[in-house]
C-alpha cells in the first residue's frame, strides 16, 4: 500500500507555511517533502549572494515570485570594504529573466546594480510589482525611469540610501498617466528636484499609496499640497523641514498633518527647525517608528527632546537617533545616556533602537535593560572608542551584561565603549537568540572570540573591527563558522597562515582575504588586513577584484584568484 | 597586551596606516628593516592609549606617538559607523551653518532650492592611475586645495620622503597642484567633464566636484581649464 501523502495534499498544507526558516526545515525531512516544498515556495531569500549560484536558485524554485538578495558585508556601509569588492546583481537578474519570467518582486541590499540590470528587469518580468534597493549603487536615474515607464503593474519603488548617478528629476514623469497601482515610493536618497506637478498628479491617481518618502529637495511649503492628496499614508518621509512658513501656511500644514490618521512611521525631517516640532505632535500618539537620522538639530536631539518623545510616542517600536555635527566634533554634549533611559522608560513597546552617544554608564544600561526587556535590536554606539563608564571609569561589561541577561529575545546587538573579555563571556552565556553582533575596539584576547563562537547558539552574522585577537579562537571554533552566514574581521590579528588552515579545514567556507598586498609575498605569520568568511555551496567566486583572494582548498595550489571580468 | 603581540609579529613588514583602511608598504620590496616591530609607528592596532579619555582636552599627546598626534574618533576610517548618506547630510548641515543664518531665511524663489542643492558635500571617491583601490575623502574636512592635496599625498604617497607608498614605489613628496610632479589632480564635475583642480575658488569647487582622480601628467594634457560659460553658470 502506498503510504505516501498525496502530492496535492502536501502541496496544500505547505502553502500555509510562510516563514522560510520553517520551509527550510520542512525541506530536510525527506525527498518528497523537499520536492513538494521547493515547488511551492514563492518567496526566496538569499542572505549572501555568493552562498549559492543564481542558476541553482532559479532551478530549485519554479514558482518563485519574490527574490531577496544581500551582497556586500554590512561594514561596507562604513567604507571598510573597498570599492569593487563584488556583489553584482547582474548574474542574478540575467538568470531570473531567462528562467523565471513570472518574478514579481526583487529586493536587493548592498549590491551593485547597473542601469542595464534595471532595464533588463523592466523588459523581462511582465507582472513586475516591487523593486526595493537598499544601499545599492551603480545605477542612474535613467534606470529608474525605465522601471517607472515599463512596469505597468508597479506597486513599490523604493530606493533606500542608494548611491545613484542622479541625472535629474525627470524619471518621475515616466510613470504613465494610466498607472494607478502605486503603493509605496521612496526616493529620499536622490538629490535632484522632481517636478511638483508630476508628483501631485501621481499622488492624486494613486489611491492605494501607503508609503511616501520624499527627498530633501521637496521643500516644506509644498508638503501640504502633497499630503492633501494622500491622507491615507501609513509611512511618511518628509523632505526638507526648514523653510520659513507664514502663519497661514503653518495652519494649513498642521491641518494636513493631523489628517494623516493612519500614519505610523515618520522620517525625513531634514534640518528640522525646533519651532516646527509642535506641528508633529498630532502624529506622535500613533507613531510606531521614528527615524531622526536627518533631523539633526541640536535643540531637538538632546535629552530634553527625547523626554518629549518618551511622553508623546507611546506606540513607538523603533527609534533611531544619530549624532549632529556637533556631537561628531565632541564639543558640546547635550545628548547623553539619559535620553535613551527616558525613552526606554516611557515607551513600553520599544523593541528596536539605534543610538549614538558620546559616552555612557553601566547604570544607564542596567536601567534601560530593566525598563525594556523586550528589546529585539539594541545598537549602541558610544562614539569615543574605549570609553569607560564616565562616572566610575569601569568597563561597560556590567551594563551590557544586564542587556543580554534581561532581553531574552535579543536578535541584534552592537556594542561599544570599553569592554573586556568578560563582556563577551556574558554575551556568550546569555544571548541565546542573538543572530547578529557588531563589535569595534573591544576585548583583550582570543578569549573574547572564543566566548562568542562557543556560546551564542543562534549567531549568524558576526562583524568585528580593531580587536586584538586572531588565530587561536578562530581555528578552535572553525566548525561554528559553517553554521553562520558570515564573519567579518578587519584590523585584527588574524594571520595569513590561520586563514589557510581554516580554509583547508572547512570545505564549505569561502575564506576571502581582502588586502592590498598579495598574500603570497609575505610570511604565514603576517596579519591580514581584512577577512570575510562565509559559508557557500557555490565554491570560490569568479568575480573577485585584484585585492581579494579566496584561499584555495587544496594545499599545493595555495591561493587563487579566479577573475572573470 | 598589545606590546606582547607586537613582539610576536617581528617578522612581518606590514604597516597599517592610521586612519586608513588599507596600508602602504610592500613587504616583498622593502626587505627586513633592522629587527624593528612589525607594526611601525604609524601602523598599529589602535588602543585605548590612542584616545584620550572623554571630557579631557583633545590636545595632541605626542608622548606615546613620537610626533604623530592621536586620532580623533572621527578620523578613524569608518568610525563612528554612520553611513555615507548621513555623513553627507551632516557635512551639508555644518556647511550651511557656516554660511550663516541667511540659509534659514526663506527666499521666495528658486534660489532657496539652489541653496539646498548646493550643499551636497561629503565623501567623494578618489582614484589614482595605477592603483587598484580607490579611496574616499571627506571634502568637508578640508578648507583649501593645499589641505586636500596634502591629504591625498598622505593617502597615496605616504608623505614622508623615502617611504613606500600605496603605489609601491619610493617617492619624494609630491606637489600635486603646481604641475611639477609626475601626477596631477583632476576632478569630474557635475556635468561630467574632467577638469584640472585649482582653477575655481574652493567653495565653488566643492559644490561642483563629483569625484577626484590623480592622473599621470602625460595623460592630462587634454584637460582644459574651466570654460567661461561654466563660470557664468556657477555664479548665483
Amino acid at each position: 500500500m502506498d503510504r505516501r501523502f498525496p502530492f496535492k495534499v502536501l502541496e496544500h498544507i505547505f502553502s500555509f507555511v510562510d516563514s522560510n526558516e520553517d520551509r527550510n526545515s520542512v525541506s530536510l525531512v525527506c525527498k518528497s517533502w523537499f520536492e513538494t516544498e521547493r515547488r511551492t515556495r514563492k518567496r526566496v531569500f538569499v542572505g549572501n549572494c555568493y552562498a549559492v549560484s543564481p542558476l541553482k536558485v532559479a532551478r530549485r524554485f519554479p514558482k518563485m515570485r519574490s527574490l531577496t538578495l544581500k551582497g556586500k558585508p554590512h561594514f561596507a556601509d562604513y567604507n571598510l570594504v573597498p570599492d569593487g569588492w563584488g556583489g553584482y546583481a547582474w548574474p542574478w537578474i540575467e538568470a531570473m529573466a531567462a528562467r523565471r519570467p513570472f518574478l514579481e518582486e526583487i529586493r536587493l541590499k548592498r549590491m551593485v546594480v547597473t542601469d542595464e540590470c534595471l532595464e533588463k528587469i523592466a523588459a523581462s518580468f511582465r507582472d513586475f510589482k516591487t523593486l526595493v534597493l537598499t544601499s545599492c549603487e551603480g545605477f542612474s536615474t535613467d534606470g529608474i525611469a525605465a522601471i517607472a515607464s515599463t512596469c505597468r503593474k508597479l506597486r513599490d519603488l523604493e530606493l533606500r540610501e542608494c548611491i545613484v548617478d542622479d541625472l535629474g528629476g525627470d524619471w518621475l514623469s515616466y510613470f504613465p498617466e494610466t498607472s494607478t497601482s502605486l503603493v509605496s515610493i521612496d526616493f529620499s536618497c536622490l538629490d535632484s528636484e522632481v517636478k511638483l506637478s508630476d508628483l501631485e498628479r501621481l499622488l492624486s491617481r494613486s489611491p492605494n499609496l501607503k508609503s511616501l518618502k520624499l527627498n530633501r529637495s521637496v521643500t516644506l511649503d509644498v508638503l501640504e499640497s502633497l499630503l492633501r492628496r494622500a491622507p491615507q499614508l501609513v509611512e511618511l518621509g518628509t523632505g526638507s523641514f526648514s523653510d520659513e512658513l507664514d502663519p497661514e501656511e503653518i495652519a494649513k500644514l498642521t491641518k494636513a498633518l493631523s489628517e494623516l490618521k493612519q500614519l505610523k512611521s515618520l522620517s525625513g525631517l531634514w534640518d528640522l527647525l525646533p519651532e516646527y516640532i509642535p506641528l508633529l505632535y498630532s502624529l506622535c500618539p500613533r507613531l510606531t517608528s521614528l527615524n531622526l537620522s536627518y533631523a539633526t538639530v541640536m535643540d531637538l536631539i538632546e535629552d530634553k527632546g527625547l523626554k518629549t518623545v518618551a511622553l508623546c510616542c507611546k506606540e513607538l517600536r523603533e527609534l533611531r537617533v544619530f549624532p549632529s555635527g556637533a556631537d561628531l566634533d565632541e564639543t558640546d554634549v547635550t545628548l547623553t545616556e539619559q535620553g535613551l533611559v527616558s525613552v526606554s522608560e516611557g515607551c513600553p513597546k520599544l523593541e528596536s533602537v539605534l543610538y549614538f552617544c558620546v559616552q555612557f554608564t553601566n547604570a544607564a544600561l542596567v536601567s534601560i535593560a530593566k525598563n525594556r526587556p523586550n528589546f529585539r535590536c539594541f545598537r549602541l554606539c558610544v562614539m569615543e572608542p574605549f570609553a569607560p563608564d564616565y562616572r566610575t571609569q569601569q568597563p561597560l561589561d556590567e551594563g551590557f551584561k544586564a542587556i543580554v541577561e534581561r532581553c531574552k529575545d535579543l536578535r541584534r546587538l552592537s556594542v561599544s565603549g570599553l569592554l573586556t573579555d568578560k563582556a563577551f563571556e556574558y554575551i556568550g552565556v546569555h544571548a541565546k537568540k542573538l543572530r547578529m553582533l557588531s563589535i569595534a575596539f573591544a576585548g583583550d584576547s582570543d578569549l573574547m572570540l572564543h566566548h562568542l563562537l562557543s556560546g551564542c547558539q543562534s549567531l549568524k552574522k558576526l562583524e568585528i573591527r580593531d580587536c586584538p585577537f586572531g588565530d587561536t579562537a578562530l581555528l578552535e571554533n572553525a566548525a561554528k563558522l559553517e553554521t553562520m552566514r558570515s564573519l567579518w574581521m578587519s584590523s585584527c590579528f588574524v594571520s595569513f597562515g590561520a586563514c589557510k588552515q581554516l580554509s583547508q579545514k572547512m570545505p564549505r567556507l569561502n575564506v576571502e582575504v581582502i588586502d592590498e598586498h598579495p598574500p603570497k609575498t609575505r610570511p604565514d605569520s603576517s596579519p591580514v588586513e581584512r577577512i570575510y568568511i562565509y559559508r557557500t555551496v557555490a565554491g570560490p567566486r569568479l568575480d573577485t577584484p585584484e585585492f581579494v583572494w579566496t584561499i584555495h582548498k587544496s594545499p599545493e595550489v595555495g591561493v587563487s584568484r579566479l577573475s572573470i571580468r | 597586551m598589545i606590546s606582547e603581540l607586537e613582539m610576536e609579529k617581528a617578522e612581518s613588514e606590514l604597516e597599517l596606516g592610521l586612519g586608513l583602511s588599507l596600508g602602504g608598504g610592500t613587504a616583498a620590496k622593502i626587505g627586513k628593516q633592522g629587527g624593528g616591530g612589525a607594526w611601525g609607528e604609524r601602523g598599529r592596532l589602535l588602543t585605548a592609549k590612542d584616545f584620550p579619555s572623554v571630557g579631557s582636552k583633545r590636545a595632541a599627546d605626542s608622548a606615546s606617538h613620537a610626533g604623530a598626534s592621536p586620532p580623533r574618533s572621527s578620523q578613524v576610517v569608518g568610525w563612528p559607523p554612520i553611513g555615507s548618506h548621513r555623513m553627507n547630510s551632516l557635512a551639508a548641515k555644518s556647511a550651511r551653518e557656516e554660511e550663516g543664518e541667511a540659509g534659514k531665511k526663506k527666499v521666495k524663489d528658486d534660489e532657496t532650492k539652489d541653496v539646498n542643492k548646493k550643499v551636497q558635500v561629503g565623501f567623494i571617491k578618489v582614484n589614482m592611475d595605477g592603483v587598484a583601490i580607490g579611496r574616499k575623502v571627506d571634502l568637508n574636512a578640508h578648507s583649501s586645495y593645499e589641505n586636500l592635496a596634502q591629504t591625498l599625498e598622505d593617502m597615496f604617497f605616504r608623505g614622508n620622503p623615502g617611504t613606500i607608498g600605496l603605489t609601491g614605489q619610493f617617492t619624494k613628496p609630491l606637489r600635486l597642484l603646481d604641475g611639477s610632479s609626475e601626477f596631477v589632480l583632476t576632478y569630474e564635475d557635475k556635468e561630467g567633464d574632467w577638469m584640472l583642480v585649482g582653477d575655481v575658488p574652493w567653495r565653488m569647487f566643492i559644490t561642483s566636484v563629483k569625484r577626484l582622480r590623480v592622473m599621470k601628467t602625460s595623460e592630462a594634457n587634454g584637460l582644459a581649464a574651466r570654460h567661461q560659460e561654466s563660470n557664468e553658470r556657477q555664479r548665483k
